[in-house]
């Protein structure tokens, strides 16, 4: 009878079984490069033979590798110094500008996309420190008010730096220093055309190879190269002695500090790094699209990014990258697929026949952010460590690990005790048919129980 | 008791100095012109009442409070003011009353943290992973595993501090302390929440501390027998006053301290 509720489940064979830990990632890794190598070469052919799935074209795939690279560096702040920041696309917008001022015609400054990414880290990495220094003694709900602030100014600064005048006040003279009308960022109209990253090797596509969104195959090696050098330098970060204080903060700030760990410094070395990262993202974006708008630099744009961090797991490097793919695949191809393929005709038809308009217009790819929300509600509940989350992340959000495996652990108990009370009424029953009053050794069956009696299956085969 | 005074070394001078130290919260004053010496390589008690301002006393040594008057001298300097990281790099560190691990990260890691200030490796040197930043990580290893040893949780190098079991937590904080490389140790009642058991292990462990790293340790303790079987010296506090000072054997025959503490403490034990 127990044998049934013993049975071994079928297992999967594990490809990777017999691999140590280090091995095994480095081959997934690798897989997962050549994987990103050849897709966009063969998309087309794919998409072609298997109509019916929705795979992502190249352009998604480059917004997708520019969250990821957005979001370890948001994980910096967030996941390993545990400071919350709602403002992160700040940074980004800063990285971008900083990108079309150095390499436009907006001021007539051409300086090679190569250089001037680096500047756009360094011009990031200011940024966060300014940001940061300021703020270092929030921390929670206050420090997400402030950051979500400084997002906010940054966009709206870039907006209105486009049509300005800087006089002095009327009692000094009112002389005007700057203008009038004078045009920093370019307003509403953005600043466009951007130079993109070229490099001089002449080939069937040119006399150079462009990186920009006129050739998403080459733009798209270049984010990869980008994301790749950011997730060695995360890991590395991660598991460096700054690493550790950083995590250290996040326990515990002032048992930090009373282990030597200067917090303040090692706060703003996150905000600094954290925010560099997004330079890379920005710098990259403004040269792929070729042109940048203050508008696109928006609180969603923030959003999206925390909501990454969290689907994928806190903390968790692959989990963030995991969860950038994910949200950015789910936000642009999947729902627009499954949108013209499935929901929308139907419900609009619906909506038409029933004369009701949020039907008629109904466009399931425009629900992106309410159905985040909800994924992201459910999550919190279900499981807040997020989807792939790093073994201590995992502890934390369920209690005491130990105290997990306890309770598994009771509740196999509780269902041999089930086990045996059905075996116990059995017997009870078999006992009472028989009915053989003085024979009671003869006819007792092997397992002596009690209703509401707990006992040791493993000593179910020796007689009581 | 008495061996362990004749062990310490003689006085070759004090290695901690306060001076009319003062701690004032609002109207409350929780440590009131207090003067107080800790020779090196000595164990100093301090012990008092709830409310005393042991803890207090603590906080300002170990920089978490900045003294409202008086002065702390460590080592030959000035350390009155100075922040908590400060602090520990002029060789004070100290345990929590209330065990303050980082929970999150294993034995090691936490013993890792404690070691943070002695490596010399910088951020940019970790991104590029330098041949001495990947020297100094192994040795960091090492010597945080050396360390576990030393405190008997070596097998436990990998366990998440929050799984660790209480006895475990408290040993692995004074590993995380040792790892700062102090002068002087600083033990907020250690042996709180200890059976006798382990409490007894604990002031063997402390004791041997002292004579296999030269250490000098001030200790908070509620229990008496930890107290006067370990201490050279007693400082009792009681509402942010000293009213004694002196060997175990004078303070306990100190009618004043009878009075306020040891009475109950005594009769208790």
């Amino acid at each position: 009878m127990t044998s049934a509720v013993r049975a071994p489940r079928p297992t999967i064979p594990n490809p990777f079984a017999g691999m140590d830990r280090r091995r095994r990632d480095l081959t997934i890794v690798a897989i997962l490069l050549v994987v990103a190598i050849v897709y966009p070469v063969g998309y087309r052919s794919l998409e072609a033979a298997l109509p019916f799935i929705p795979w992502p074209g190249t352009a998604v795939l480059i917004t997708c590798a520019t969250f990821a690279i957005l979001a370890l560096g948001l994980n910096i702040v967030m996941g390993f110094a545990g400071l919350l920041d709602l403002g992160y696309v700040a940074f980004y917008a800063i990285g971008a500008y900083t990108t079309a001022f150095l390499a436009s015609s907006h001021f007539g400054i051409h300086i090679s996309w190569w250089i001037v990414i680096w500047i756009a880290v360094a011009a990031a990495a200011v940024f966060g420190i300014l940001l940061g220094a300021p703020t270092l003694k929030l921390r929670g709900d206050y420090l997400a008010i402030v950051t979500l602030g400084f997002g906010e100014i940054v966009r709206i600064v870039f907006r209105n730096l486009g049509d300005f005048t800087l006089a002095l006040p009327a009692f000094l003279g009112g002389a005007i220093l700057v203008g009038p009308n004078a045009n920093l960022t370019g307003g509403n109209t953005g600043i466009n055309p951007i130079d993109p990253p070229t490099i001089p090797i002449p080939g069937p596509w040119g006399n150079q190879i462009v990186f920009s969104n006129q050739n998403a195959i080459a733009s798209w090696y270049l984010v990869l190269a980008l994301l790749v050098i950011t997730y060695v330098v995360c890991v590395r970060l991660r598991d460096s002695k700054l690493g550790r204080a950083w995590m250290a903060i996040r326990e515990d700030e002032t048992a930090a500090a009373a282990m030597g760990i200067n917090t303040v410094t090692t706060k703003l070395l996150a905000f600094s790094l954290g925010a560099s990262f997004s330079g890379f993202a920005g710098a990259f974006t403004g040269a792929y699209q070729t042109a940048i708008f203050a508008e696109t630099f928006n609180f969603n744009v923030s959003i999206l990014v925390v909501v990454i961090i969290i689907l994928g797991g806190i903390g968790s490097l692959r989990g963030v990258v995991i969860g950038a793919f994910a949200a950015q695949y789910v936000n642009q191809t999947l729902l627009a697929f499954l949108g013209t393929r499935i929901f929308n005709q139907p419900l609009n038809d619906l909506g038409d026949a029933t004369g009701i308009d949020l039907l008629s217009d109904f466009n399931l790819a425009t629900y992106n952010y309410l159905i985040f929300g909800v994924v992201l509600a459910i999550m919190m509940i279900r499981r807040p460590e997020g989807l792939f989350p790093d073994e201590g992340a995992k502890a934390e959000m369920h209690g005491i690990g130990v105290a997990a495996e306890v309770t598994a652990g009771s509740a196999e108990l509780l269902a041999a005790a089930e086990e045996a009370e059905a075996v116990a009424l059995e017997a009870a029953a078999i006992e009472e048919a028989t009915e053989i009053p003085d024979a009671l050794p003869d006819v007792l069956p092997d397992v002596l129980v009690e209703r509401g009696d707990v006992i040791d299956l493993a000593d179910e085969e020796k007689p009581s | 008791m008495t061996a362990a005074a004749s062990t310490a070394p003689s006085t070759a001078g004090d290695l901690l100095v306060a001076t009319d130290t003062s701690k004032v919260f609002g109207g409350l004053v929780a440590v009131s012109d207090i003067d107080f010496t800790i020779p090196t390589g000595s164990i100093v008690s301090l012990i008092g009442p709830n409310g005393a301002g042991k803890t207090t006393f603590f906080n300002m040594i170990t920089g978490l409070y900045v003294p409202t008057t008086g002065k702390i001298r460590f080592d030959g300097r000035d350390i009155t003011g100075k922040k908590p990281h400060e602090v520990v790099r002029v060789g004070i560190a100290r345990t929590f009353q209330n065990i303050r691990l980082f929970g999150n990260m294993t034995a090691e890691e936490n013993v890792l943290v404690g070691l943070h200030h002695r490596l010399k490796g910088r951020w940019f040197g970790a991104i590029l992973r330098t041949p001495d930043v990947t020297r100094e990580e192994a040795e960091a290893h090492a010597q945080a595993q050396e360390l576990l040893e030393l405190v008997g949780l070596r097998q436990r190098a990998d366990t998440l501090a929050r799984n660790l079991p209480y006895g475990d937590q408290r040993r692995l904080e004074i590993a995380r302390a040792l790892a700062t490389a102090p002068k002087l140790l600083l033990l907020d009642e250690p042996t709180a929440g200890m059976n006798p058991e382990e409490t007894r292990r604990l002031t063997d462990f402390v004791r041997d501390l002292r004579a296999r790293l030269g250490l000098t340790v001030l200790l908070i303790e509620h229990d008496m027998k930890v107290v006067m079987g370990i201490s050279d010296r007693v400082t009792v506090l009681d509402h942010g006053e000293k009213i004694a000072e002196g060997s175990p054997a004078e303070v306990r025959a100190d009618t004043r301290v009878v009075e306020a503490y040891l009475g109950r403490g005594a009769a208790a034990g």
